[in-house]
This record gives structure tokens, C-alpha cells and sequence, in this order.
């Protein structure tokens, strides 16, 4: 552990803790704009000089490990003089054009300039002038302003796992490029947005549209996938302006993905913002009495065994308990959050978890993944991935579609055969695990949402089993679910009850009555005979089959709770009102619930989370993660030869907020048209 | 004036067969078994007690820089990489060794190699030099032919591979560290140091890096002794050492002379002296491009050394001599080597990408004169702050010739501008 | 913009080349095939008429399992790699101060006027291409002029436009210094290694 000096303050470190990072201990401030946590050193930047006794130059503080001894100095003159002289050349051909840039108001450089600049100009020669870069339709840049910290090809290149993004030329014609400017083909690519220190890569979709001393800043949670990424909602007045990331080490790290970020278009378009009831077979705008009188009239005299309920990929946790409650006061046993269809059962809360957490990915030494990409299903648990198969010792296997995970892997095979050899021991990749102190096995929904999905679960809890998955300390055995709904709803029961009907069995027409409370990745084909009742923020295939349609939040509308795949429970918050006669979930259950005169017992959303933790005590420890016990799961049984297929066929359009964005589909098509070009499958 | 019998680079103008046989009758490769035997530490010691000194521009002892590599492999092999990557102007000399003495390079790459644990030599010369490159290709051939490297080189029992790699077109790939990043195949970007080459150099394996001069030299050294080489030259500054005279002199040439020769009398016995007489000097960059440059009456009494040099402010840089004389616009001079810094500059880090720019645009304006006189203090603050604040020495490198110049030239500068104005005003 | 040429020719290296690329490959460490970036930029620069279009990059890149985006960054690096085409003579022409101090401005002024050609340009005919570059490192037989993969030396605007002349008609004009001179050795004749030396 050395000890060393900073102004006079003494502080010990960790040993391969940098200068730069010895400082910020010891409370001293220091600039930087290449030097960033998570990405490697470059050093390049010259911000973060300090003057070290003994040697003869500054320092680059952020390069230098900290040894024992060392005294630092960060505010003599000579400092002074070296970060402004930094300052200095970094901005002699940065243009002046502050007022018409993004960054303004969220720029390092502009900071630090008022911090360590001189405030005055001495250049005279001509600035420099870069042609603007293609990027795709996310990033938008003004490479005028790159001050060529290359953290964007860091990242790229490190992080995200893409060889896209360089810097080519040199000297100060050296420019920051994609090859050949094509779009930036990775599923992260909006963090650089974030990275970029200058206003040189903004965001394309947000460019021009708000300044960000106006906007509104809510903490809370993204739903459009499992991984349940912490983010920060920036709105002004009934609008978001934009998604950002919000530091969470144990889910996000600081990253967001790209369908999470740039989706918020969605949120403006396509929305239910009043209530519909069909007559004449046309879905028509009617008052939110009429439309419950609609189901009322509906419902009376059904039987439960002929009401059902479908919960979709986005539903809260509060809108599935009200809304489970209500069929149970119904008399309904038809009731599944698994619209996919997925194999998975409330019996062992392990056996449908993220077990190893998203963090202990970094801990663990083998990997095997069965009918899952995580790039597509998690991008950033994908990125976690990569980030401990970056460090080395860490041999992945894959058995389902060979993708481009940004990592190298064994390809095992493409179905269940494979993973019963594994299994079985007769793989070889079987003794890689069996060695593994630390083994971890992804199993997607790819595996599990197919007739055999029971038995292949049984075949993945077999190898977690015979191959020590599991210990006290350690459980290596992982779901990764698409659907932020998902975990939630297999905690609060949300699932078929005893003879009651699976998702699939639901949508087969037998029903008299389907609630659909944001089920929109379904089959509607065969429900004209079933009355449908949509409850949604959207509308996408499930309003489009509704009877009725009650207009509901989206996620950033409403304050709701959410478990993600690890099974950690976190809040969202509402950043702004819903549209229209829109209302926060539960509340129209409870509303309709009094209508059918079935009343929820809850008056309130305390009174309702309430119920949650009674139902499910670890709803009570937010944020955290409750670690399952290990339990049976899985069912033994026939395996078919067909090969796991991917349940996401187009990143960025997974859920309807996501296909109502134009962002998202102009991403769909460029990219799409990118991989196109590779495999002449397109077309 | 240097014996003939003491000078090392006996083929220094082509003048004999460069190939092997013609190597051999001129010692070269004899018995390189013996100096081998020396083992690992009895070569270190005596390259330490000769004195010799880097001949790349730095002047960094090199025996003490072979013993930083590993005695014990981690596992890792060590390589050694030999600079070949001449681009300093002014600096002609490891051209000369590459085609007309391959094979003295050759056999100092095997016993450096040796005494630094290497398990190969790779020779990264400049692409531009492409009959030197391929001179080379053949000494290296007919070595491994001849068993003086490969398996068992030279009997000695010792393993030895030396491999060739070519540039491309870049002076920052003379820096070390960008050298190694370019053998790794990216672009020449110097590394952020610590952790250094003899820690973890080429591939993440422990690597020197040596100029192919001070190479070249130490088979001889070791045959003819230490005592011999540090005889020569002065204190601390010993031996032989090429140089090159370019500019206006009569006759420019190469010359393998004496450490701490007086510049005078190296350019009057060998390169015909100054164009139009020594009292028609102006001024002379004593070591390369990279060195500030001396006004006539320094160069008047300096010695060829590192030190001497060093205590003119200036110094020795590779040994190139660059005279300039009376007719020269030496404004003109160092803008041109202002531009070559800039388009040199890898663009890596701050200083250097954009002050390298700024420099030579305002080293532009003061050779037209079109310029305020306040604007020289300010050239030589922003030369001082790049100077010291990049990551590689290619800042220091830009901003010494335009300190040398501003010092000792500072009245032309101004007289240029104030005639400019005069002009302009009439 | 990109500053790479598409040319819609497929590129693969002759078998000769294919051969020579493997000897490079086996150069360098196990998995340390990056490293032959450079000279197989080279060798592929030489077969395709002494440049790189985005046939060559990538068929490069796809040899050695290298991004493209890396080999692009060399390519853009390094200043021997022409990314358009060039003459069939590729004149660089030093313009470092040694040359300088020597006449490389006479050198320039000479490719202006009789070939009507300036930095960066390449005459009509595509006979010549001419590229001002730095220090060549031939500063005592400056000033320095390589033609494609030669050196001449000790130039002036005669002696080039004698050069030139003889590339014009098919001729390969003896490279080194075009004044009577023995390599870098002072003009008119050593002044060292003089005396008989053992074995010399």
C-alpha cells in the first residue's frame, strides 16, 4: 500500500492506483479530458500534469502509478502553467460556436476552460475546419470540435467491442472516424455521446431540442428490456427530452443502450390517450364510464374459467398484482405474464433469476450460453460479459445461433442435442465447467420458449447441478429474461393457477373475455371470438384486437416498480403527467374493479405495495437483490432436434414504444441494411 | 585527427564488398564464438566501462541500458530492436552502416542480443531506404547460411533469430516506444512510460531498443577492448562516432571522427570547410534537427561531444552537422524544420498536434515579416509549453530549434518585421 | 467523404505474393499477425500499380484478420501509402532543410516547369507524380530526389532534368549521386581511410 504526499496531505492507496486517482483521495481536484474510469489510459490529453518532486517534467498524473514516497504537488505555478498551456492548444482550433452547441452547458471544456484557462486568446492563425463524420442516425457530430481524447474509439473498441472507430491521419489533420463513415454498428453506440467531453458527437435526435438548464431531471428506471438500467429522465413541461444513464456498479455500471436511450420519440406517438370502445367494428373514442359499462355489460354472467388475463413485457409490478387480484375476485385461474410462452414456473424463484447477478459476472471463470444473445436480449450485461472476457481466463460457450457477441466464444452446437451432451459429459466443454470454480450458464428465452423448454431447463439446472453451480457462496445458474415485466410477475404469482390456462392456450380463441394489459407480442389471430380488453400505453397489436381499450401510463408516466432480471427490485418514477385521459395503471384497476363490483382493498399505491410484499416479502428491499435458494426447477422430458432460434429478430424494435419511435425504426433500417451488405441475406 | 586503424566503419563509402566474404577479411564475424564466451554479464561490463554512450540522439550509456533487461525470464521472452529508422534531419550515417557494413550490424545484434537475453533482433529501418532494406535481407541470409545466426549462432550455442521490419514514411517511429508500436502493426504512437520497453516492450515482452550505430560498434569494442574505445574521445564522452556534414560546405560528406573533435576542425578536414570560408559562417545545428542551433562564434571553439554541447545549450544529438552560411535566411531554415515537425507529429497528445501547427504558421509570418515583434515572446512561451508536456520527446524536439533560433538570431527576426512594415507603409 | 477509392476491382495477391506474405507473417510471435500490416500494405501497394484502394485495405485486413478500421489507421499514418493513384515514376522530393540549404527549391521549380507539375499532382501522361516530402535521410548527398524506390543524390537543376529526361524516354538513369562523387565519401575523395587497413 503506498503512502505518498499530495499537498502536504498524506494518503495511502491501493497499490496500482494511479497519481491522478491518489489525489482525488487526498481531496485534490484534478482536470481531465482523456482519462476516464472504465476505459483504458491514454494519457493523451495533457490536462492532469502535476508536478512530482524529483522528476524533471510534470507528470501525467492519470498515467502514473502511484508509488510509495511520492510527493505530488497539484497547485504551484508550474501546474497553473501547464494546464493552462493545455487549455490552451485545446482550444486554439476549437471553434467559438458555444452558443449553437448541444454540449453548452454540460461541456468539460467549457468548464474547465473558466477553471483553468487564461480567458484570453493569443491565436491568430487560421482554426482548423474537420468535415462533419457520418455516424448513422443516432450521433451526431461536429468534429470541428474533437479535441481527440479518442474516449469515443476507447470505448468503441474496448467497451462496446466494435473495431468501427478510429482515428485516422495524423498530426492535426488526425480525424475521428468510423471506417469508410459508415453507421456505428454496436448496440452501445449512444454512450459515446456521453464520453465525448466536447461537443464534437451529440445526440442526432435530441440535437437543437432543449438546453439542459430547462429540463427536469427524474431518477428512475428503464424497462425496455430485463437488465433494468438506472436511468435519469430528462423532460420539459409534457415532454422527454431524452434518456440518460445514471451511475448503478452493480446493474449499468454508467452505460445505457441504444434502444433504451433513443426510444423516447416512442413515447409521443402511437399513444391511447383516451378511452376506445368498438362499435360497428371500429374502435371508437368513448368516456372512461362508458368504457368500463363496455366490460361490465361484457362480464356479466361469464364464468371465470372463461376470463383470462395476459400480462405484457413492460407491465409494472403494481398494475400485474391489481390486475391478478381482480381475476382472482373473478374466479379466473387464467392468468400469465409468460406471453412468449417461456417454460418457466414460480416453484424455485432460482430457477428463473439472473442468479450470479449482473456484477458477479465478474467473478465468475467459464461461461456457458444456451439459446440466447445477450448482445441483442441485454446489451449491457453483454458488455459486462465482455468486460470479464476481456480480462482474460474467461472461455465462453455458446450453444443456440452463432451471432457476433463481441466476444470469442466455442460454438457448441445449435439446439438441445448439444446441451444434453454437455450435460451428459460426453462435451468437452463439459470439463472446462466441471474445472471452473466459479462456472456460470445463461439460458435465454430462446431455450426455454418452445414446447421442450421444461425439459431443456431441466438439462441446464442438470449441468448447474452435476457441475457445482451452485454453493453457498456462489450460484452460477442464470435466466436472462427480454421482459422487464417478467420477474416481477413470476414473484407475485402472476402465472396460471390449477387448471387454469398458459398464455398460449389463452389466445386459442376458447375465452369469453382476455384482459391484455400491454400484451402486445402475441398472436392475436385467433381471439375474434374472445372479447378483448386492452389496457396499454400503445397503439400496437394488442389495442388493434381490443374490444375495449383502457388507456394506460408508460413507464416514465407513472410511479411503478419493476424487478429485473437478476431480481433486483427498483422504482421508477413519473417525470411526466400521461397524455390525455391516460392514467397510472393500477388505478384503472382499482377504478374498474369497483365498477364490476369486485373492489381491489386498496385505496392507495402504498396500500397496494403493501399487498406486494405480502405476496413477495423482497418487494420490501428495494434496489437490492434477494438471493434465491436453490430449488427444483425444470421438467425432465423429451427434447426436439430443432435448433434454438433467438427470440429478437430486430434490436430495435422489441415493444411497442420502441416500434412507435421513428429513431428506433430509422436504426432498424440502416442497420438491418449494414448486416445486409455482410451476408447478402438481405434481399 | 582519428588513425585509420581506430576507425570501426572501414567500408563507411562503399568502397568494398559489402556481402559476407568481403565482411569477413574485414573482421567481422571472426570467431564471434569468443566474445560470446564473454557470457552475459562480461559483455555488459565491458560496454559499461567503454563509455559508450547511445548514438540514436540521446546519449544514454549502453551498457547500463542492456542490464535493465531481465536475467530470468517470467516466461516471456526478451527481443532486442535495433532503430533503424534514420529520419532525423541533418542524419545519413545508419544508411551507410545498412548497405556498405550489414554485416557489422548483424554480428552486434547477436552478441547485444546475447548479453540481454534476447531471443531475436528486430531491425525496424525506415521504409524510404529501400535498397538498404534489401542489402540487408541478403547479410541476413547469408548468416543464417553460414550458421553465424539461427541455431547454435556461430557456434556459440546460443539461439538467435534477427528479422527485418520496414516502415512506412514516419519520424515518430524513431521514438521507441512508437517504433514498438509499429512493428506491433498500429499506428506510431509513443507509449505512455512507465512501464518501460525493458519491462514490457514489443508483444508485451521485455525489449531494448537500440540505435543501429551503437549496435554496430559493440563487436568491436569488445574485440579490441574497452580500454581501447574509452581511450578514445574524452571523459564521459568516449569513442568514435559517425558524422555527417550537410549544408553549405564545400564538400559534405560522412566521417567517422574523435569524440569531442572541434566542429571546426571536423569541417575543414573533411567536408572542404564553410562555403566561401569559415569567416562566411552563420550559424551551425550541431546533432540534427532536434538541437538548437550556434552562431558562428560558439561554433568557433565547440567540441563535438555531448557534453560540450549540452553546456552551449545545444547538443549532439545523432552528430549531425547541418552549417548554414551567410547567405542563408535562417528564419527560412527553421520554419522549414518547423514544418517538419508538424507534419511529423503523430496527433496523439495536445501540445504537440496543435502547437506544432501554431509554431510553424507563426515561424511562416516571421519569414515574411508579417508580424508584430511581441509575437517572438510569444512563439517562445508556446514553445515552452509544449516543451516538457507531451508524451514524447517530439515537443521538446519541435521547440528547440525555434528557441536556438530566437536566441541567437532574435535581431534578424525583428529587423524582418520592421522592414515588412516599412514596405508596407511605403 | 472518404478519403479511400472504391474501384469495384477485387484484389488477391499472386502466388508469388501470396508466398512472400506467408515469409512476412512468419516473422513475428505466434498470433502477432498484426504486425505484417505494414509490409503487406507494401506488398500489396506494389502489385496494384504502387497504391491502395479499398479492395486492397480490406483485402489486407481480411489476410490477416485485422479490422478494417486498423488497417485503415496505418494506412492513413503511415506516408507511404498512397491512397490514389500515382505516376508510373513517384518523385518525393525532400524539402527538409539540408535539401533546402542545397536547392531542392531549384529540384521544384524544375518539375513546375518542365513538367508542369506541383505537390500532390501528377502529369497528364501519368508518367509522373510529384510529392514533396520530408528529410529522406540522404542529408550529405543533398539534395535528394527518390524515384520510386531510388535515390538521386547530389542534384541540381541540370543534373535532375537529365534524370528526368531518361525516365521520359524509357531509360533507368544510374541512381546515387548524379555529380562524380563515391557515395557519401567528400566529393574529390576520401580523407580518411586512406591507409591499407587489415584486410580492407
Amino acid at each position: 500500500m503506498p503512502t505518498l504526499t499530495v499537498d502536504g496531505v498524506e494518503v495511502t492507496v491501493d497499490p496500482g492506483t494511479t497519481v491522478l486517482q491518489a489525489c482525488e483521495e487526498a481531496g485534490a481536484e484534478i482536470p481531465r479530458f482523456c482519462y476516464h474510469e472504465r476505459l483504458s489510459i491514454a494519457g493523451n490529453c495533457r490536462m492532469c500534469l502535476v508536478e512530482m518532486e524529483k522528476a524533471p517534467k510534470l507528470i501525467a498524473s492519470c498515467a502514473m502509478p502511484a508509488g510509495d514516497g511520492m510527493v505530488i504537488h497539484t497547485n504551484t505555478q508550474k501546474v497553473k502553467e501547464g494546464r493552462e498551456g493545455a487549455m490552451e492548444f485545446l482550444l486554439i482550433n476549437h471553434p467559438l460556436d458555444c452558443p449553437i452547441c448541444d454540449q453548452g452547458g454540460e461541456c468539460d471544456l467549457q468548464d474547465q476552460s473558466m477553471a483553468y484557462g487564461s480567458g484570453n486568446s493569443r491565436y491568430h492563425e487560421m482554426k482548423r475546419a474537420v468535415t462533419e463524420k457520418n455516424m448513422g442516425p443516432l450521433i451526431k457530430t461536429t468534429m470541428t470540435r474533437c479535441i481527440h481524447c479518442t474516449r469515443c474509439v476507447r470505448f468503441a473498441t474496448e467497451v462496446a467491442g466494435v473495431e468501427e472507430l478510429g482515428a485516422i491521419n495524423r498530426g492535426e489533420n488526425m480525424e475521428i472516424a468510423t471506417y469508410l463513415e459508415q453507421a456505428l454498428d454496436s448496440e452501445l453506440s449512444g454512450n459515446i455521446i456521453d464520453l465525448c467531453p466536447v461537443g464534437a458527437l451529440t445526440s442526432k435526435p435530441y440535437a437543437f431540442t432543449a438546453r439542459p438548464w430547462e429540463l427536469s431531471k427524474t431518477e428512475s428506471i428503464d424497462v425496455l428490456d430485463a437488465v433494468g438500467a438506472n436511468i435519469r429522465v430528462d423532460s420539459r413541461g409534457k415532454e422527454v427530452m431524452r434518456f440518460l444513464p445514471r451511475l448503478n456498479e452493480d446493474v449499468n455500471e454508467e452505460w445505457l443502450s441504444d434502444r433504451s436511450r433513443f426510444s423516447y420519440d416512442g413515447l409521443k406517438a402511437q399513444r391511447l390517450d383516451t378511452p376506445y370502445v368498438r362499435k360497428d367494428e371500429t374502435l371508437q373514442p368513448a368516456s372512461w364510464g362508458e368504457a368500463f359499462d363496455a366490460i361490465a355489460a361484457k362480464l356479466e354472467g361469464v364464468e371465470g374459467a372463461k376470463i383470462g388475463a395476459i400480462a405484457g413485457d413492460l407491465a409494472c409490478a403494481e398494475s400485474m398484482i391489481a390486475l391478478k387480484d381482480l381475476m382472482n375476485l373473478l374466479e379466473s385461474p387464467n392468468i400469465d405474464c409468460r406471453q412468449d410462452g417461456a417454460a418457466l414456473t414460480t416453484e424455485s424463484r432460482s430457477g428463473y433469476l439472473f442468479n450470479t447477478t449482473i456484477a458477479g459476472i465478474d467473478e465468475a471463470d467459464a461461461l456457458l450460453i444456451v439459446g440466447s444473445n445477450p448482445r441483442h436480449e441485454a446489451a449491457l450485461i453483454n458488455a459486462r460479459i465482455r468486460k470479464r472476457w476481456k480480462a482474460g481466463n474467461f472461455p465462453v460457450a455458446l450453444i443456440g445461433e452463432q451471432v457476433d457477441l463481441t466476444y470469442s466464444y466455442d460454438y457448441l452446437g445449435a439446439g438441445p442435442a448439444t446441451l444434453k451432451e454437455v450435460a451428459e459429459g460426453k462435451h468437452s466443454f463439459a470439463e472446462t465447467l466441471k474445472k471452473a470454480e466459479r462456472p456460470m450458464i445463461i439460458v435465454g428465452q430462446g431455450a426455454l420458449s418452445r414446447n421442450d423448454g421444461a425439459a431443456v431447463l431441466a438439462l441446464a439446472k442438470k449441468i448447474a447441478d452435476d457441475y457445482g453451480f451452485a454453493s453457498d457462496d456462489w450460484n452460477g445458474f442464470n435466466v436472462l429474461h427480454t421482459a422487464a415485466a417478467r420477474v416481477a410477475g413470476l414473484d407475485l404469482g402472476f402465472v396460471s393457477g390449477e387448471g387454469g390456462k398458459s398464455a398460449r392456450e389463452m389466445l386459442d380463441g376458447s375465452l369469453d373475455v382476455l384482459f391484455l394489459l400491454g400484451a402486445d407480442e402475441i398472436n392475436t389471430s385467433k381471439l375474434t371470438n374472445s372479447f378483448v380488453i386492452y389496457q396499454g400505453s400503445h397503439g400496437d397489436a394488442g389495442a388493434s384486437a381490443a374490444d375495449v381499450i383502457l388507456p394506460g401510463a408508460a413507464y416514465t408516466e407513472k410511479d411503478a416498480t419493476w424487478v429485473n432480471t437478476e431480481g433486483r427490485v427498483q422504482l421508477g418514477r413519473r417525470a411526466i403527467f400521461p397524455p390525455g385521459d391516460a392514467r397510472e395503471d393500477w388505478t384503472i384497476l382499482r377504478a374498474l374493479s369497483e365498477k364490476l363490483g369486485k373492489t381491489l382493498p386498496y385505496n392507495t399505491i402504498r396500500e397496494l405495495r403493501e399487498k406486494m410484499i405480502e405476496v413477495a416479502p423482497h418487494f420490501a428491499d428495494i434496489d437490492q437483490v434477494t438471493s434465491a435458494d436453490w430449488g427444483a426447477f425444470g421438467t425432465d422430458g423429451a427434447i426436439d432436434d430443432a435448433p434454438f432460434v433467438n427470440p429478437i429478430t430486430d434490436y430495435y424494435l422489441t415493444n411497442p414504444i420502441s416500434r412507435s419511435s421513428r429513431i428506433m425504426a430509422e436504426c432498424s433500417a440502416t442497420f438491418s441494411k449494414v448486416k445486409g451488405e455482410g451476408t447478402g441475406t438481405n434481399g | 585527427m582519428l588513425k585509420d586503424q581506430d576507425r570501426i566503419f572501414t567500408n563507411l563509402y562503399g568502397i568494398h564488398d559489402w556481402k559476407l566474404a568481403g565482411a569477413k577479411s574485414r573482421g567481422i564475424w571472426d570467431n564471434t564464438k569468443t566474445l560470446i564466451e564473454m557470457g552475459q554479464d562480461g559483455i555488459i561490463d565491458a560496454m559499461k566501462e567503454s563509455g559508450l554512450r547511445g548514438r540514436g540522439g540521446a546519449g544514454f550509456p549502453t551498457g547500463l541500458k542492456w542490464s535493465f533487461m531481465p536475467k530470468e525470464s517470467d516466461g516471456r521472452p526478451s527481443y532486442l530492436v535495433v532503430n533503424a529508422d534514420e529520419s532525423e534531419p541533418g542524419t545519413c550515417k545508419d544508411r551507410e552502416i545498412m548497405r556498405f557494413d550489414p554485416h557489422r550490424l548483424l554480428e552486434g545484434c547477436l552478441v547485444a542480443g546475447f548479453a540481454m537475453r534476447a531471443v531475436a533482433a528486430y531491425i525496424y529501418i525506415r521504409g524510404e531506404f529501400v535498397q538498404e532494406a534489401i542489402n540487408l535481407e541478403i547479410a541476413i541470409q547469408e548468416a543464417y547460411d553460414d550458421g553465424l545466426i539461427g541455431k547454435n549462432a556461430s557456434g556459440s550455442g546460443y539461439d538467435f533469430d534477427i528479422y527485418l521490419h520496414r516502415g512506412a514514411g514516419a519520424y515518430i517511429c524513431g521514438e521507441e516506444t512508437a517504433l514498438i508500436e509499429s512493428l506491433e502493426g498500429n499506428k506510431g504512437q509513443p507509449r505512455l512510460k512507465p512501464p518501460f520497453p525493458a519491462n514490457v516492450g514489443v508483444w508485451g515482452c521485455p525489449s531494448t531498443v537500440n540505435n543501429v550505430e551503437s549496435i554496430a560498434v559493440a563487436p568491436e569494442i569488445l574485440r579490441r577492448g574497452e580500454g581501447w574505445f574509452s581511450g578514445l574521445g574524452r571523459p564521459n564522452n568516449t569513442g568514435t562516432k559517425l558524422f555527417c556534414i550537410s549544408g553549405h560546405v564545400n564538400k559534405p560528406c560522412n566521417v567517422e571522427e574523435e569524440m569531442g573533435i572541434p566542429l571546426k576542425e571536423l569541417i575543414e578536414k573533411h567536408a572542404g570547410g564553410v562555403r566561401g570560408g569559415w569567416d562566411n559562417l552563420l550559424a551551425i545545428i550541431p546533432g540534427g534537427s532536434s538541437v538548437p542551433m550556434l552562431p558562428k562564434d560558439i561554433c568557433d571553439t565547440m567540441l563535438m561531444d555531448f557534453d560540450s554541447l549540452r553546456d552551449a545549450q545545444s547538443g549532439l544529438g545523432t552528430a549531425a552537422v547541418i552549417v548554414m552560411d551567410k547567405s542563408t535566411d535562417v528564419i527560412r531554415a527553421i520554419e522549414r524544420l518547423s514544418h517538419f515537425y508538424k507534419h511529423e507529429s503523430c496527433g496523439q497528445c495536445t501540445p504537440c498536434r496543435e502547437g506544432t501547427g501554431w509554431m510553424w504558421r507563426v515561424m511562416q509570418r516571421l519569414v515574411s515579416g508579417d508580424a508584430e515583434v511581441e509575437e517572438i515572446d510569444m512563439l517562445i512561451n508556446v514553445s515552452k509549453r509544449i516543451e516538457g508536456h507531451t508524451i514524447c520527446a517530439l515537443g521538446d524536439a519541435a521547440a528547440w530549434p525555434i528557441q536556438g533560433l530566437v536566441r541567437h538570431f532574435r535581431p534578424v527576426i525583428e529587423e524582418r518585421i520592421k522592414s515588412r512594415k516599412a514596405a508596407r507603409a511605403a | 467523404m472518404s478519403q479511400v477509392i472504391e474501384t469495384g476491382k477485387a484484389f488477391e495477391f499472386t502466388a508469388e505474393n501470396v508466398e512472400k506474405a506467408q515469409k512476412f507473417i512468419a516473422r513475428y510471435p505466434e498470433g502477432r499477425q498484426q504486425s505484417a500490416v505494414m509490409p503487406l500494405l507494401d506488398l500489396a501497394q506494389r502489385q496494384n500499380e504502387n497504391w491502395l484502394s479499398k479492395e486492397v485495405l480490406e483485402y489486407v485486413g481480411n489476410y490477416l484478420n485485422v479490422p478494417y478500421m486498423r488497417v485503415l489507421e496505418v494506412a492513413t499514418f503511415y506516408t507511404m501509402y498512397n491512397l490514389k493513384p500515382v505516376g508510373k515514376y513517384f518523385l518525393q522530393l525532400c524539402r527538409t532543410t539540408p535539401c533546402w540549404l542545397r536547392g531542392s527549391d531549384d529540384l521544384e521549380a524544375v518539375c513546375k516547369n518542365k513538367l508542369g507539375i506541383t505537390n500532390g499532382e501528377t502529369t497528364e501522361d501519368g508518367m509522373f507524380s510529384l510529392l514533396e516530402v520530408e528529410c529522406l535521410g540522404a542529408c550529405v548527398n543533398a539534395p535528394v530526389v527518390q524515384i520510386n524506390d531510388d535515390f538521386y543524390e547530389d542534384l541540381n537543376a541540370e543534373n535532375f532534368e537529365v534524370v528526368l529526361d531518361k525516365l521520359a524516354k524509357g531509360e533507368v538513369p544510374p541512381k546515387g549521386p548524379q555529380i562524380d562523387r563515391t557515395n557519401s565519401a567528400p566529393e574529390g575523395g576520401p580523407t580518411t581511410l586512406l591507409e591499407k587497413t587489415e584486410g580492407a
